[in-house]
């Protein structure tokens, strides 16, 4: 596990010495912040508003901060020739997988913490009322939902030349997922044969990243989501990260290092 | 002598993209065996197979056929790799890191203890002399001192297998003699050191054994002087063995 962790320390040291993460951040905080300043906190439809907002520039920033990260880390590794003296060590391109996963996901969850503890401090300053329970789920749902989403971009990254490539079709399918999934199985339901078929296949083969979206339990204050749908939520994203790991370490397996 | 590097019918062969798809064979049945202490040259003209072969010894490529071995250890097994050192001809290292960060790195990687990962890098930032400039970004770095944090790296984990490819290749006559020095210094250690060279003279100087490869193919291994003798120097012979009778040049 020492392997592991200390390729995951090396993409968080080089994620915090990089500019790009900080204009993101920086540029999120102050729209969060903007948002949340604005005085129409009388009127509970512009608090929902505004709040819907703030979240949805979250996750847009979590997942552009999680797939660009990521997109670039094999990638560079080949292009700089920095695979050659890792690989001389006692390191598997297994442990490149995960170390590289880890770093990422590590990295984006504090990214998350502290976008939900800023989102927190503004909206609870104003309203004077502090949901810590749903913005922990809120967090931990993002966060694994980012796993399934981090796996997917390591995968991509294998196979895309370019981590351009990866981050805008990793990004496509992903906002694909999250707007469609939901209706998926009702469209197929409206198609004929065997449209029929193949979209219900694919709705039932394509990872779920919609239900970990628990932005209207913050929004209306739904109250918390049951715990064992949490734990199963967990359980299905650990699947499904596990399935995109193994599939990116089986052609990271046979994939030549040069470029 | 105990074998502590061995390939047995060493064969490699890829598609060439360069001879639309067809097999190229990099290495054709390979026996090579280096012995415990020895310090090896391994040499060849470009193209002779000599970075095929220590691409298969780092597990970077796969083999096709025969057998490649560390410590006895399948070279696929990365554990393989836990009691070796390895130089790139070139720096290949995260350049974002200090030298210190990055031969923490690596001390991590191989499982090294705090402390002990303390007192080794205090050490080797004094053996390469980059004491002074630890905690500066690798990026700041020039080519010399970028080539000494490779060398540093190299001997983090205390190696008792060395391998260089080109060690002296692109250095200063200064870097060059601190590379023949701690060649020698880890030949005193009774460490062992594998390196690819086409500095023959320096080869004369710090080999016990030499092998010569030519087209995949290993056409001479011996001592400096049973491969030198009824020559004039390492070079002759060189040329002598890889098939260049004459110097184009008058």
């Amino acid at each position: 596990m020492n392997k592991i962790f200390a390729l995951a320390g090396v993409v968080i040291k080089e994620l915090y010495r990089r500019k790009d993460f900080y204009v993101l951040f920086v540029l999120t905080a102050l729209l969060t912040l903007a948002a949340g300043a604005v005085n129409f906190f009388h009127d509970d439809k512009i608090v929902r508003y505004v709040k819907d907002i703030c979240l949805l520039l979250i996750w847009v920033s979590a997942l552009v901060i999680s797939v660009v990260t990521t997109a670039r880390q094999i990638p560079a590794e080949r292009e700089a020739r920095t695979i050659f003296p890792l690989l001389a060590k006692p390191v598997s391109r297994w442990h490149v997988i995960v170390g590289k996963f880890l770093g990422c996901w590590l990295a984006t969850g504090v990214a998350l913490v502290v976008f939900y503890f800023f989102f927190a401090a503004i909206t609870g300053s104003k309203e004077q009322i502090w949901p810590w329970g749903a913005y922990l789920e809120a967090v931990w749902m993002h966060w694994v939902m980012l796993a399934i989403v981090i796996a997917m971009v390591l995968l991509g990254s294998i196979y895309f030349a370019a981590p351009s490539s990866t981050s805008t079709i990793t990004i496509i399918v992903v906002g694909g997922v999250l707007l469609l999934g939901t209706h998926l199985n009702t469209i197929a339901l409206q198609q004929p044969q065997p449209m029929q078929s193949i979209l219900a296949t694919v709705y039932f083969l394509m990872p779920h990243l919609e239900w970990y979206d628990l932005r209207d339990f913050v929004v209306y204050d739904m109250g918390l989501v049951p715990v064992r749908a949490v734990a199963l939520a967990t359980l299905y994203g650990a699947v499904w990260t596990a399935i995109f790991l193994l599939l990116a370490w089986f052609g990271f397996r046979r994939k030549s290092l040069n470029t | 002598m105990t074998a502590i590097l061995r390939t047995e019918k060493l064969r490699v062969e890829y598609r060439s993209r360069e001879m639309r798809q067809q097999t190229k064979v990099a290495l054709a049945g390979l026996d090579l065996e280096v012995g415990a202490g020895e310090v090896f040259g391994f040499l060849g003209p470009n193209g002779a197979g000599k970075t095929t072969t220590m691409n298969i010894l780092l597990g970077f490529v796969p083999l096709t056929s025969g057998s490649a071995s560390l410590f006895g250890i399948d070279v696929r097994q990365p554990i393989a790799r836990q009691r070796i050192g390895y130089l790139p001809e070139l720096t290949y290292y995260y350049k974002f890191l200090t030298a210190e960060e990055l031969l923490r790195f690596y001390a991590k990687i191989f499982g090294l203890a705090r402390h002990e990962a303390d007192q080794r890098i205090a050490e080797l930032l004094k053996l390469v002399e980059l004491e002074h400039a630890a905690k500066r970004p690798i990026k700041s770095y020039s080519k010399g001192m970028q080539q000494r944090v490779g060398l540093a790296q190299s001997l983090i984990n205390n190696p008792d297998l060395l391998i260089l490819d080109e060690p002296t290749s692109g250095l200063d006559p200064l870097g060059r003699m601190k590379v023949r020095e701690i060649i020698q210094r880890l030949k005193e250690q009774g460490k062992t050191v594998f390196f690819s060279s086409h500095e023959l003279g320096e080869v004369e100087t710090v080999c016990d054994r030499v092998a010569i490869v030519h087209q995949g193919e290993l056409k001479a291994v011996g001592t400096v002087a049973e491969i030198t003798a009824g020559h004039e120097n390492l070079e002759k012979a060189f040329l002598k063995i890889v098939g260049v009778q004459n110097s184009p040049l008058p």
